[in-house]
């Protein structure tokens, strides 16, 4: 059979990951540190894996309702409401998903009529411009830069709208860079946008995950920005549920209905022990004042500094990144691009790190450290880099 | 003692690893290496830092490691209290931690020696004949699964994906 003439056009364009080639190669290596992996270290709590156990032995092996167990709703509502400042109504303005991950592509293909345009800052995170594709839509890049600490300038957003705009993703703080955009960066994007019709997607899924004094603002909190704000939040990276896969949306009602509308026809409801485990992660987190988040807040805090440092002692311009747990340093002094780099030190000091194209194109010259590993590893990734670049440094 | 955002800092990466070195640990909290000296002194002096003992799991190496906890109860006396017979007791090198304990009984002791005749003798000949001792029971360790907040038995193993976005 003739499979390129079966299968669907947009899926077939759709580019191969950036990152499959070096997960391949660290595969077969026995002693790689890698800092390349995109998920918390730290295992799930205690009480929120027992929470999940609890809830097999009491049978709820059933469908929750599409929109999510009701208890679990409320936590949620209440959690934005004393963390972020955002009112959802629990009842049809929250809805469990998947991870932020299927938040992604519901609110997408909930907008996007064929040929809309959404546009996405870069880099970010590998998953938008594919689903913008696969809703039909047309993903429009927004660079950003180290000269403004890779923030999304309104002066860029500006010159992006068309007629044709129908959404801004606004992803921070940011993977890959670690960008965090501050209250009056927001401000004048809201700017921007007042008066229009384009809607924000707001993902963010490391909101829990802002250091040095900085505190995450969430879009739709900014005055009139909330019903134009799809926000996408999750457990994954605030309580270390990854492999869980619970994540949310709120949304205003009208918006949220419609959305809840694909959800229901593609997943029904999000997986329930998954659900009675995020329930305890936020009924517990508000008891002891997310003591579990503070915890590994500070320990990545003081891994992200060690990192830093390091690149910077290496003589490589490293902004100093305040969100998630990556550090995108520039190696545009060692005249290697971001692909050949990775590869090279991967193979010569056996460290993994993606390169910074793999989340778009003005990830050239730079690339994502992630300092989700334990310290010593972090320690000795970065002695392995320094003397890598060391020895590649002048081009030789 | 009230303690600074920093000596707290400086604890909790200390009991994580008690050999991180200051100049580390200034580059990890974002200060000069002559404040987290300052501040590890101020904590010694203040007896908050008192000790860095390794955390040895004895079951893996030939030496012989016998423990017990012990449940002692004692008659207190005028104006000392428990503190008297606290210290009677705890001067003993096998004995490896007291505690005053609400309840049942006084004392709870940790008792370390390399056979359990050498246990049992302590416990008979030294520790019951002390006076205001009034009883004691003996509980021996078989096995130790958590010690200190590490578990002795866990595999550190990184399952996670090498690579992901």
């Amino acid at each position: 059979m003739n499979y390129e003439r079966i299968l669907s056009k947009t899926v077939q364009d759709i580019p191969p990951s950036g990152i499959r080639r070096f997960f391949d190669i660290v595969a077969e290596m026995k002693d790689a540190i890698s800092l390349g992996v995109g998920e918390p270290d730290f295992v799930t709590p205690w009480n929120i894996c027992e929470a999940a156990m609890y809830s097999l032995e009491r049978g709820q092996t059933h469908y929750s309702s599409n929109w999510g167990d009701l208890g679990l709703r409320r936590a949620i509502a209440e959690y934005m409401r004393e963390r972020f400042k955002v009112e959802y109504d629990p009842a049809d303005e929250v809805l469990v998903t998947v991870g932020a991950s299927e938040g992604i592509d519901l609110a997408l293909r909930a907008l996007l009529e064929s040929g809309d345009e959404v546009l996405i800052p870069d880099p970010s995170y590998v998953s938008y411009s594919p689903c913008v594709a696969l809703a039909g839509g047309k993903a429009i890049p927004l660079k950003t830069g180290i000269e403004h600490d890779f923030r999304l300038r309104p002066e860029a957003l500006k010159e992006a709208l068309s007629p044709r705009t129908k959404a801004l993703v606004l992803p921070y703080p940011n993977n890959p860079t670690g960008a965090v955009m501050e209250r009056e960066d927001l401000e004048k994007l809201a700017e921007v946008l007042r008066g229009t019709d384009v809607m924000v997607i707001s993902d963010e899924i490391y909101a829990e995950l802002c250091y040095g004094g900085h505190k995450h603002v969430s879009f739709a909190s900014l005055p009139g920005m909330r019903e134009r704000t799809i926000t996408l939040n999750g457990f994954s990276k605030a309580f270390a549920m990854t492999g869980w896969r619970l994540g949310f949306l709120c949304a205003p009602r009208e918006l949220a209905k419609c959305i809840c509308k694909i959800h229901q026809y593609t997943i029904l409801c999000a997986p329930m022990q998954g659900q009675a485990a995020a329930r305890e992660a936020l009924l517990s987190g508000r008891e002891n004042d997310y003591a579990a988040i503070t915890h590994m807040r500070n320990v990545y805090d003081r891994r992200r500094r060690l990192l830093v440092n390091a690149f910077r002692e290496m003589g490589l311009d490293c902004f100093e990144p305040y969100g998630a747990f990556y550090v995108f340093p520039s190696i545009q002094t060692l005249d290697m691009s971001s692909e050949t780099f990775c590869e090279r030190l991967l193979r010569e000091e056996r460290v993994a790190t993606v390169p910074g194209t793999a989340f778009g194109p003005s990830g050239e010259g730079f690339v994502r450290c992630s300092y989700a590993t334990a310290t010593d590893k972090v320690q000795e990734a970065a002695r392995r880099i320094a003397r890598f670049v060391e020895r590649h440094r002048g081009g030789k | 003692m009230t303690l600074s955002q920093l000596e707290l800092q400086i604890l909790d990466i200390l009991t994580e690893d008690a050999r991180t070195p200051h100049g580390q640990m200034a580059n990890m909290l974002g200060v000069s290496e002559g404040e987290v000296s300052t501040a590890v002194e101020r904590l010694e002096q203040e007896g908050v830092l008192v000790g860095y003992p390794a955390l040895v799991n004895w079951e893996k190496t030939p030496r012989e490691d016998v423990k017990a906890v012990i449940e002692v109860r004692v008659t207190p006396q005028r104006d000392m209290g428990f503190d008297a017979i606290a210290e009677r007791i705890y001067r003993f090198e096998e004995v490896k931690a007291v505690y005053l304990m609400s309840g049942a009984y006084d004392l709870m002791l940790e008792v370390q020696a390399d056979s359990m005749k050498k246990l049992a003798s302590f416990v008979s000949q030294r520790l019951a004949t002390i006076e205001h001792v009034l009883s004691t029971a003996t509980h021996f360790v078989l096995k130790k699964y958590k010690v200190d907040g590490i578990i002795l038995e866990e595999k550190q193993t990184d399952d996670r994906l090498a690579v992901s976005p």
